[in-house]
């Protein structure tokens, strides 16, 4: 594995006016991964994306791809190609003139042309379809129509800009599969950017969650999912029930809470600095509190509930409690194992969760 | 009233202020003047059927000429229109957003609310020899004597240009403004350089206006009047001259219906081949501007 990076960014800025969209943004992506860019619409993801496609110049900072310095590079120049939100095929030309479009552009002979054009529809599954119109290709096809019209060049880096975002949700599931097949196919460096924490997390190497212009955290799916650094993150990736509570007490790594309604729980702390008397907000995942019907010895963190409702979507079905002690509600996932299949509201059910899946933020 | 039926009359309502107009302004005149231009004078109130008329614009150099000199000056009129136009509607349709975009679209339409005659005469107040023009470059030293501006074929080119150039530019901001800014992006993301993008992605793209835009500021140009006479003078030999002097100036209303005909024959002639050779049809480009 080689050393440089392929892609490299150091403490990117731009603002535009008094507005910081992208502020000191650092990262660097090894040859070959999957990056993905996580946040929501607005974090500045879009920005930073097209600063490294070139169509926009940072205020600050240096980008480096294959540890050249590309900031004074024009985007024609650039070894970078990019996927566009709505693909941006070219209506004007048929497949075969879109896919070798870049490399007319290089000056490579018509016969060269015809022959990788070929070579690369063949490697996306389209084999034949150079002479055929654009349009009448489906959207899963327009989508590696699209990508092969980068790869066809063999960029440095792809960048793709939410490019699922426009398919019906059958597809979207399809093509997330898809996308990773072809990433590791022509083990090229990707860097995707996307508002949807499901693809990022099933295609990704590495990801880094975006918020108001910053990096958050940077991480794998794992790591984002299980230790998410801040509450933002927290709040964006997965499900959680938030709530506000208090430190009491701290020693031996746990920490022993009391929460706003007055219930005492133990968790861990995501960062450094807390202290007694704290005001912090509590993030425990639906998926993580355990149901049972009898009451449990509950070491950690646990009680006695009313079911509010049931809200049932197969796999992804959830209860909502009513705390018995506090009043406060809680979300849980509901175990398909078929032992709560005749769960209804009004039953009372125990809960209960580890101090170890109970993540604690300074509030504020 | 049966639904069918109330449709029926409702679309035969909607459809008779077109049918009238098309019927009574279009169509019964261009067939009266067909008919008058295939009488041929043979004594006093005595006529007879023949392509007489037509005979004797083939037989006489001047009226072929001038018909040729209309043809080719209106069709370099159309080209330099288009050649200024484009990057005019460029600039207004991509590179201005907003108010500076309407602003602009409407300084290219303010001229138009004065008059066309109004118009030619100003342009005669700047290029006449006692003009501002021609007084400018003998301030400065450029000419040592008036300069006579007026009355040759450079004037005619640059009235007709001026009285054309909204109508080239209209159709070509509507078709540039429907081009998403992503392909020009994805263009130069794949390396091409602004001229490639130009020829392979915008033109293309922007071609059902080019061809409208054409077809109108070409229409306009031979069918014009007064631009060549009050700019191009007695020596202008505009072809809609030859028509206005054999109806008003000889009384002559048989050759002046034929001379029309012959103008309306070219005209079509010009639009049919400039369409072949762009590869549109008349439908699609009208439809899309």
């Amino acid at each position: 594995m080689s050393e440089t990076p392929d892609l490299e960014c150091r403490h990117i800025c731009k603002s535009f006016d008094d507005f910081r969209a992208v502020d000191n943004v650092s990262f660097s992506v090894p040859q070959g991964k999957f990056f993905s860019i996580l946040g929501p619409s607005g974090c500045g993801k879009t920005t930073l994306l097209r600063m490294i496609a070139g169509f926009q110049k940072p205020s600050s900072g240096d980008l480096l791809i294959k540890g050249r310095s590309v900031v004074d590079v024009p985007p024609n120049k650039r070894p970078v190609s990019m996927v566009f939100q709505h693909l941006a095929l070219f209506p004007m030309m048929n497949i075969g003139a879109n896919v070798g479009f870049g490399l007319r552009q290089r000056g490579v002979n018509k016969t060269d042309v015809k022959k990788q054009v070929e070579r690369v529809l063949e490697r996306v599954g389209l084999a034949g379809v150079a002479d055929r119109a654009v349009s009448s290709l489906s959207g899963g096809q327009k989508q590696r129509v699209a990508i092969a019209r980068c790869m066809v060049l063999e960029p440095d880096v792809l960048l793709l800009d939410e490019p699922l975002g426009a398919l019906d949700l059958k597809l979207r599931e399809h093509m997330k599969i898809e996308l990773k097949q072809l990433q590791s196919e022509f083990n090229t460096t990707f860097v995707y950017i996307t508002h949807d924490q499901s693809e990022a997390l099933v295609m990704s190497d590495q990801i880094a969650v975006m918020n108001h212009g910053v990096f958050e955290q940077v991480g794998t799916a794992k790591e984002l999912y299980y230790e998410p650094q801040t509450a933002f993150v927290a709040g964006f990736v997965g499900e959680a029930n938030k709530f506000a509570a208090t430190v009491e007490e701290m020693g031996g790594g746990l920490l022993t809470l009391r929460s706003e309604a007055g219930r005492p729980v133990r968790g861990v702390a995501a960062g450094q600095g807390l202290a007694k008397g704290d005001r912090v907000r509590v993030f425990v995942r639906p998926e993580a509190v355990r149901l049972s019907r009898a009451p449990q010895d509950t070491i950690s963190n646990g009680g006695e509930g009313t079911v509010q409702s049931v809200l049932f979507n197969g796999a992804n079905s959830q209860v909502l409690l009513r705390d018995a002690q506090s009043g406060a509600e809680i979300s849980v996932a509901l175990p398909q194992t078929g032992e709560f299949r005749d769960l209804q509201q009004g039953d009372t059910v125990h809960f209960r969760w580890d101090a170890e899946q109970t993540r604690v933020y300074a509030d504020g | 009233m049966p639904m069918a039926d109330r449709s029926k009359l409702t679309f035969y309502l909607l459809l008779a202020p077109l049918l009238l107009w098309l019927v009574t302004l279009i169509i019964l005149p261009h067939v009266g003047m067909f008919i008058v231009s295939l009488r041929e004078k043979v004594g006093v109130r005595e006529y007879e059927t023949s392509f007489a008329n037509y005979a004797v614009f083939f037989n006489e150099p001047l009226y072929w000429n001038t018909f040729a000199r209309t043809a080719y000056m209106s069709i370099a009129s159309t080209v330099l229109t288009l050649l200024i136009g484009f990057p005019i509607a460029y600039y207004i349709a991509k590179l201005t957003r907003g108010r500076s975009k309407t602003t602009l679209f409407l300084m290219c339409l303010i001229p138009f609310w004065v008059s066309e005659l109004v118009r030619t005469f100003g342009w005669m107040i700047l290029l006449r020899e006692t003009g501002i023009f021609s007084n400018l470059l003998q301030y400065v030293g450029l000419a040592d004597a008036p300069v006579e501006m007026l009355y040759n074929d450079a004037a005619i080119m640059v009235g007709l240009v001026y009285t054309s150039m909204l109508f080239m530019v209209v159709p070509l901001v509507t078709t540039l403004d429907s081009l998403d800014d992503s392909l020009i992006e994805a263009g130069y993301d794949l390396g091409a350089s602004g001229i490639a993008i130009l020829r392979e992605i915008v033109i293309p793209h922007a071609m059902p206006g080019i061809v409208s835009g054409c077809i109108v500021v070409f229409m306009l140009s031979l069918g014009n009047y007064l631009t060549p006479i009050l700019l191009g003078g007695k020596d202008s030999l505009w072809f809609t001259g030859l028509i206005y002097s054999q109806f008003i100036t000889r009384f002559n209303w048989e050759l002046g219906s034929a001379f029309g005909f012959l103008l309306l024959g070219l005209s079509s002639l010009i639009v049919f081949v400039g369409l072949k050779l762009t590869r549109q049809s008349l439908g699609k480009t009208m439809a899309q501007t």
